[in-house]
């Protein structure tokens, strides 16, 4: 199905898409690993492993690369190193983050285990003016985009909301409202639109094309947000790849829950093209993506990808994943793991040796390490940071609040008791 | 000053024009605001002259518009989004509350939200169901957003040219039964200091002085409290008028210089009374001039009803009849 993406024609919709029947469905690869689904099955949506014919794969889980002729791609062994550190160095201080929240240092951490491919693949993708909007797990997109480990940890230490600049770095802050940022997304494209950043010719030189990528998950396609940002879009022809990463479960829900379609399939209804890509394979995710923006930079998005994988961990450190899903399924998973595939094919491929495998451990070890000294060593901001921003122009009245609430503080300080400001000035007043 | 007076309508086109003749980055989108001119024609002839790069009609989804407005100022665009009718804006509500208003605050000041929101409110017109809701309090609970209503054609078209030129998102409410009322218009050019900040959009403003008892509103009522003032003064009672204009942040000087002087208060609007700007106004004037109160604070607002069928709405609404009963109420006390 890939091969006739990037076809007009296709862009217009295409027949025979949808499994009308348990026997298409098979044919689909709906049945996963045990046979024939059952009809019940084919109407609940695909099963969590079921990767379907359709997926794009070029790296297997067996660490074999093989060519893709919609997707073509260099591969060199500087490439394939530098993505494999990317993915250890990403995956180490993740684990990292949840041990500082088992020790009391963060207040929650949102692992990314399992998805380091789907995130390096788009992250590299990208170009210097490309602008991405994160949902709030996208610590490998943050790595790809210039953020210091560092600076995701306010979020979840709770001494801030984003500590980053977005603007800057064309990394928007983490959105934890589900599907928000996918309309914040599609107006940010139709933005480089309406600015003629996009289809310019190779002439004027092609870094001045710009384009968007959103990312969101399995459960955000059911937002009305996403469907909206779909067909804002596809309206008003902007830039932007709808990156989602399907890693199967939203909490405690299986994505059978919220589709009974493949998601990239979606797409068609918009009215462009999608396509479900290896979100394990970090090659194909690489390719796939770059596809795709270079689509949406010369003129012809919007796209869809949706990159297949697998939440490893819990949804967050809060979460409890055994009260929902079995631990067999977790361990066909780990056989897909996105590093080891990259690890088992530099070895094989004679593309690195034992020393870079120990060194790239070695930088981790080293990244955790900085990355846990900074954490705790992460003041609390002092009480009238909590005033600071809320607009961007002078607001008398919250600062009378400021005022009044900074004197109620003084008030406790050692010395002559002195009253805040005026009667009932203090707290929440106004 | 225009030659003739003009409508609130039509004054609001002329800010519309005037402040996407001044800036490019200045767009307008919303449903039907292209090529129909709005619902209301307030859009009328824009796309038209400025061509629909400037002039947006979008996809029938109020969390698209404002979600997708978000984008645009991140791109540096300044949007100004019309929700159709007060009772359409609740599906962009998320998307006000959690990024409109927050962005700002989230993201430590990098990125300004210069959007506005304009939502024609209040009943009078005889419409179906949600098409005559007073939502503004919603709004103002919101820490993030400004809040403001015009009620005179001046207003409108310099409280909108302000609206625009703040780096802040506000909310813009229009009194859809007042578009077709006409007053003067002076949209002269003003120096670059007073277009870029003129006072009205921000500021409350004494319609009308006064000595007895004062009595404040906003938006479509103000009508209403000039015929007051005149019954009142037929009566020998001299009404002091309010008109609040910015309903988040409140400007409380001028109230509580007036209700200093008169010592009553009477709050008029359309809103249900419960939690509303009205309440907030009563417990703020308590707080701040408690002992200048010669009569507690009174209110006429909606009831704490959904918005009846517009054969009840003149029950609904506050009318002259209220508003003098509510004053007599504050002097008898």
């Amino acid at each position: 199905m890939a091969a006739d993406l990037p076809d007009a024609d296709h862009r217009a919709g295409s027949s025979n898409r949808h499994p009308t029947t348990a026997r298409d469905a098979a044919a689909r690869g709906a049945a996963g690993l045990r046979g024939q689904p059952t009809p019940s099955e084919v109407i609940a949506g695909l099963r969590a492993t079921s990767q379907g014919e359709d997926l794009v794969q070029l790296l297997s889980p067996e660490g074999t690369l093989t060519p893709h002729r919609d997707f073509p791609i260099d591969v060199s062994g500087q490439l394939l190193r530098g993505m494999y550190r990317d993915m250890v160095l990403v995956r180490r201080f993740d684990r990292e983050g949840n041990a500082l929240q088992r020790q009391g240092q963060l207040n929650i951490w949102v692992p990314l285990l399992g998805q380091e491919a789907a995130q390096i693949g788009a992250g590299r993708a990208m170009r210097p003016k490309d602008m991405a909007f994160p949902s709030y797990r996208e610590h490998g997109i943050a790595w790809c985009r210039g953020i210091d480990p560092t600076q995701l940890l306010g979020i979840f230490r709770g001494t801030d909301h984003c500590g980053w600049d977005p603007k800057a770095t064309r990394f928007n802050c983490y959105t934890i409202v589900i599907g928000n940022q996918v309309l914040n997304a599609t107006g940010y494209a139709m933005g480089q639109r309406l600015d003629g950043a996009i289809g310019t010719s190779a002439a004027d030189g092609e870094d001045s094309n710009e384009a968007t990528i959103v990312f969101f998950g399995d459960g955000a396609t059911s937002q009305g947000d996403v469907h909206e940002g779909m067909v804002f879009a596809a309206a008003f022809d902007a830039p932007i790849v709808f990156y989602c990463q399907n890693n199967q479960w939203a909490i405690s829900e299986p994505v059978g829950k919220q589709s009974r379609v493949p998601l990239w399939e979606r797409s068609t209804g918009y009215g462009f093209p999608g396509v479900r890509v290896d979100g394990n394979d970090v090659v194909a995710c690489l390719a796939v993506t770059r596809w795709a923006l270079e689509e949406c930079r010369s003129g012809n998005g919007p796209v869809m990808i949706e990159a297949f994988t697998y939440r490893m961990d819990a949804h967050t450190t809060s979460d409890d994943p055994t009260r929902y899903r079995l631990a067999d399924e977790e361990q066909h998973w780990k056989l897909l793991d996105p590093i080891e595939r990259v690890r088992v094919h530099l070895s094989r491929q004679g593309l690195a040796d034992q020393d870079f495998f120990d060194s790239v451990n070695a930088e981790a070890d080293a990244l955790a390490a900085r990355f846990r000294a900074h954490c705790i060593a992460m003041p609390t901001p002092p009480p009238e940071r909590m005033f600071a921003h809320v607009y961007s122009e002078p607001h008398a009245q919250l600062d009378q609040q400021q005022r009044a609430y900074l004197g109620y503080l003084a008030s406790f300080d050692d010395g002559p008791t002195v009253a805040a400001t005026s009667a009932g000035s203090a707290g929440g007043s106004r | 000053m225009t030659a003739s007076p003009v409508t609130v309508a039509k004054a609001l086109n002329m800010g519309l024009r005037a402040a996407m003749e001044d800036d490019p980055k200045v767009i307008v989108m919303g449903e039907d605001v292209g090529r129909l001119g709005g619902v209301f024609r307030v859009t009328d002839g824009l796309q038209k002259d400025f061509g629909d790069h400037r002039v947006l009609d979008t996809p029938l989804a109020e969390s698209g518009i404002i979600g997708t407005a978000v984008g645009l100022a991140m791109r540096g665009y300044r949007p100004v989004a019309e929700i159709q009718f007060d009772g359409f804006v609740y599906p962009g509500f998320d998307q006000i509350v959690s990024q409109v208003a927050k962005v700002t605050y989230r993201s430590q000041g990098a990125w300004a939200m210069p959007i506005v929101i304009r939502i024609p409110f209040g009943g009078g017109i005889g419409a179906v169901e949600h098409h005559a809701e007073a939502p503004e309090s919603f709004f103002c609970h919101i820490g993030g957003l400004r809040v403001v209503a015009c009620s005179t054609a001046q207003d409108a078209y310099d409280m909108l040219r302000a609206a625009i030129a703040c780096n802040d998102p506000v909310v813009f409410f229009e009194p859809k039964r007042r578009y077709w009322e006409k007053g003067p218009l002076d949209d002269e050019p003003r120096s670059a200091a007073t277009r870029t900040r003129p006072p009205a959009c921000f500021s409350s403003v004494i319609r009308r002085f006064g000595t007895d008892v004062t009595v404040a509103s906003y938006g479509p009522s103000m009508p209403i409290l000039y015929a007051a003032a005149e019954a009142a003064a037929a009566e020998g009672r001299s009404l002091e008028l309010i008109d609040l204009r910015s309903l988040s942040p409140l400007d409380l000087g001028p109230v509580l210089a007036s209700v200093r002087k008169t010592g009553r208060l009477v709050v008029v609007s359309e809103a249900p009374r419960e939690s509303s700007i009205t309440a907030d106004l009563a417990a703020r004037v308590t707080e701040e001039a408690f002992y200048s109160l010669a009569a507690p604070v009174l209110r006429v607002a909606g009831f704490d009803i959904p918005y009846p069928p517009s054969r009840l709405e003149e029950e609904y609404l506050p009318d002259l009849d209220k508003v003098l009963d509510a004053v007599d109420r504050a002097m008898a006390f």
